[in-house]
């Protein structure tokens, strides 16, 4: 007699899993065998992973195509700018801290958001991400206009660096793991049925709003923690860039789009393909920008969902996991 | 007197508003499509004209008659061969093609001009006015771009209702499939919808260069501001697009009037009020999308 069984991981994502926590292994000890420069890049690149995964998580599984998550990486740097120098708070707490502020902060941005769908949903987180770039701009203790360098008086330089290599890991890695997480869970279930069928969904009691709800919460406070951390190593922080579209949303949608949106491998994938081909292409930067728009387009266009589509359909492997397979097997 | 002064300015300022955000309220209106490259194209507009102008040595407001026409057939053939793909899937397509392609116009515009601020010289017109009385002073030019903004808002109300193209337009935006078996080309209605939203675009950007600088990275804040009249008007009403510009434009001044600082800021206020209070806007009639 055979029976049917739900099957989640496979062969294939059990050796992945391994696989990565030796690489995230690997990287947690960069301190030993890094330099001190590689290690400063890699904190934008774990950056990058972890603000595009939250994107993705965003406008690939719950329908909320955002184009204002930059207020969440500036808030992020801002809200621990204000813990370090103003409060006076130790650097490493400030740092959570500061993403649950963002978290705080995108409760009121969502009830005005939601009001909006679709296209208009994007212009209206950006016009949002706006009002707060403008209101931080006019406050004199953040160092208004001019922006204001991170207070580290008092803390060891090579420590620093290192927790916040550290932290950037957990940044990067972490994203990865909450967006599988959340993907696996009933949360998850919930989001990927109202992205495929938002009155089915509904008529089998998933409740749209408070679903895509808890993900932007979860969103923005990842992305405050990324912005936190970020700007935790870069030393300052100056309104025009971190509340820019064009550093902290333009490269998150090519990321996406082109590694495969609604994918969790995706955002990793692109963002390893931008990140690297920016390097190489630096003195060309304004070509390789146009590029990665036009490549953006394409890949919207003709090539969904991305790279990692491609893969998935050539091979059919899964590296995380998120559907529940049914399996008929011999009892 | 200052503050009839400010409001008097804010109704101007809001005609220029109105005709930015004409064609994002007209491509919403016929096929549920909204261009996040639409400032964009504005600022390429304003571009293109300054380089005809300087190469004919044409005043810009007479290169209008190269500019026009040259945006009429970007946005036909756009619409033709990328953006109708995107109809019909994952709105989130649609939004990535057009985020991505206000990312290319904005990195090409800057590699050919630099990011040097430009300005169309108008010559005498730019500062012209007549004074009302010893505080307010009505500019020509503003008091022009008001004025174009109600004859393009009138002209495509007239089309709407009375041509055979516009009752085309309002089957496709009512049900396009049931417009298709009626025999309409509605391939045909969306490209010369955007061909349409596009030259509306150009002109407002064309004007906008003639009163204020531009630079190769403007665009989404005329974006962002053609976005909020359209929703403080209501979606899919063309003279409610006019009001939501003339309140967006007073909110704006007056705010400015208050504190120079805070002139975008109570634009921003105002749009997220009616958001807030009044999400279908003030003329609006359908439900949001």
């Amino acid at each position: 007699m055979s029976t049917v069984t739900i099957q989640r991981g496979t062969w294939t994502s059990r050796v992945f899993l391994a696989a990565a926590s030796v690489v995230v292994g690997v990287l947690a000890f960069m301190p030993v065998w890094g330099e001190a420069g590689t290690q400063r890049k890699m904190i934008e690149l774990f950056t990058l992973i972890a603000v595009a995964q939250m994107w993705n998580l965003l406008a690939g599984f719950a329908g909320l195509v955002s184009v204002g998550q930059q207020a969440f990486v500036g808030l992020g740097a801002y809200a621990m700018v204000a813990f370090i120098n103003v409060q006076g708070l130790d650097l490493y707490l400030s740092v959570p801290l500061s993403a649950v502020a963002v978290a705080v902060i995108s409760v009121p941005i969502a009830f005005v958001a939601f009001r909006l769908r679709g296209s208009y949903f994007a212009i209206g987180t950006w016009v949002i991400a706006e009002v707060v770039s403008l209101v931080i701009l006019q406050q004199n203790s953040l160092g208004a206009g001019n922006g204001v360098s991170i207070d580290v008086k008092g803390s060891d330089l090579e420590t620093r660096q290192n927790v916040t290599y550290w932290l950037a890991l957990v940044v990067g890695a972490g994203a990865v793991l909450l967006a599988y997480l959340i993907l696996r869970s009933r949360l998850g279930l919930q989001m990927q049925a109202i992205r495929d069928n938002e009155g089915g969904a509904k008529g089998l009691g998933a409740n749209i709003y408070r679903t895509r709800f808890i993900v932007w919460v979860v969103a923005a406070f990842w992305t405050g923690l990324a912005g936190a951390v970020f700007y935790l190593a870069n030393l300052r922080v100056q309104p025009k860039d971190s509340f820019s579209v064009a550093n902290w949303v333009a490269p998150i949608v090519v990321i996406v789009v082109i590694g495969g949106i609604g994918t969790i491998e995706g955002p990793i994938i692109g963002a390893l393909l931008y990140y690297f081909l920016r390097d190489y292409f630096k003195e060309y930067e304004t070509w390789y920008l146009i590029g990665s728009g036009v490549a953006a387009v394409l890949a919207a266009l003709y090539m969904q969902p991305g790279l990692w589509g491609l893969v998935k359909r050539r091979f059919g492997i899964d590296l995380f996991p998120i559907r529940r397979r049914l399996v008929r097997s011999a009892e | 007197m200052v503050w009839v002064n400010a409001v008097v300015q804010g109704i101007l300022l809001g005609g220029l508003f109105a005709l930015f955000a004409t064609g994002l309220s007209l491509a919403f209106g016929v096929m549920r499509f909204v261009n996040l490259a639409h400032g964009d194209v504005a600022i390429a507009a304003a571009f293109l004209c300054m380089s005809v102008s300087e190469a004919l040595g044409w005043n810009p407001l007479v290169s209008l008659v190269v500019v026009l026409p040259v945006s009429f057939v970007v946005g036909y053939v756009l619409q033709r061969l990328v953006f109708d793909r995107t109809v019909g899937v994952d709105p989130a397509f649609q939004i990535v093609t057009t985020f991505g392609l206000s990312v290319v116009l904005q990195n090409l515009i800057y590699e050919k001009y630099t990011a040097d601020s430009q300005g169309l010289d108008v010559k005498a017109l730019e500062t012209a006015g007549f004074e009302v009385n010893s505080t307010i002073t009505i500019g020509w030019l503003p008091l022009m771009t008001l004025i174009a903004a109600v004859v393009v808002l009138s002209a495509l109300a007239l089309f709407m209702k009375r041509t055979r193209t516009g009752r085309a337009f309002r089957a496709t935006s009512d049900d396009p499939e049931a417009a298709r078996l009626m025999g309409i080309d509605i391939r045909r209605v969306w490209a010369v919808a955007m061909a349409l939203a596009f030259v509306t675009v150009a002109l407002a950007g064309v004007l906008y260069g003639a009163r204020s600088s531009f630079d190769p990275f403007v665009g989404p804040a005329r974006l962002i501001y053609a976005f909020e009249a359209v929703i403080i008007g209501g979606l899919g009403s063309l003279w409610g697009t006019l009001i939501g510009g003339i309140v967006l434009g007073v909110a704006q001044a007056i705010g400015r009037q208050v504190n120079p600082q805070w002139g975008e800021l109570a634009g921003h206020a105002v749009f997220l009020a009616v958001l807030v209070v009044r999400p279908t806007g003030l003329f609006g009639k359908g439900q949001l999308r």
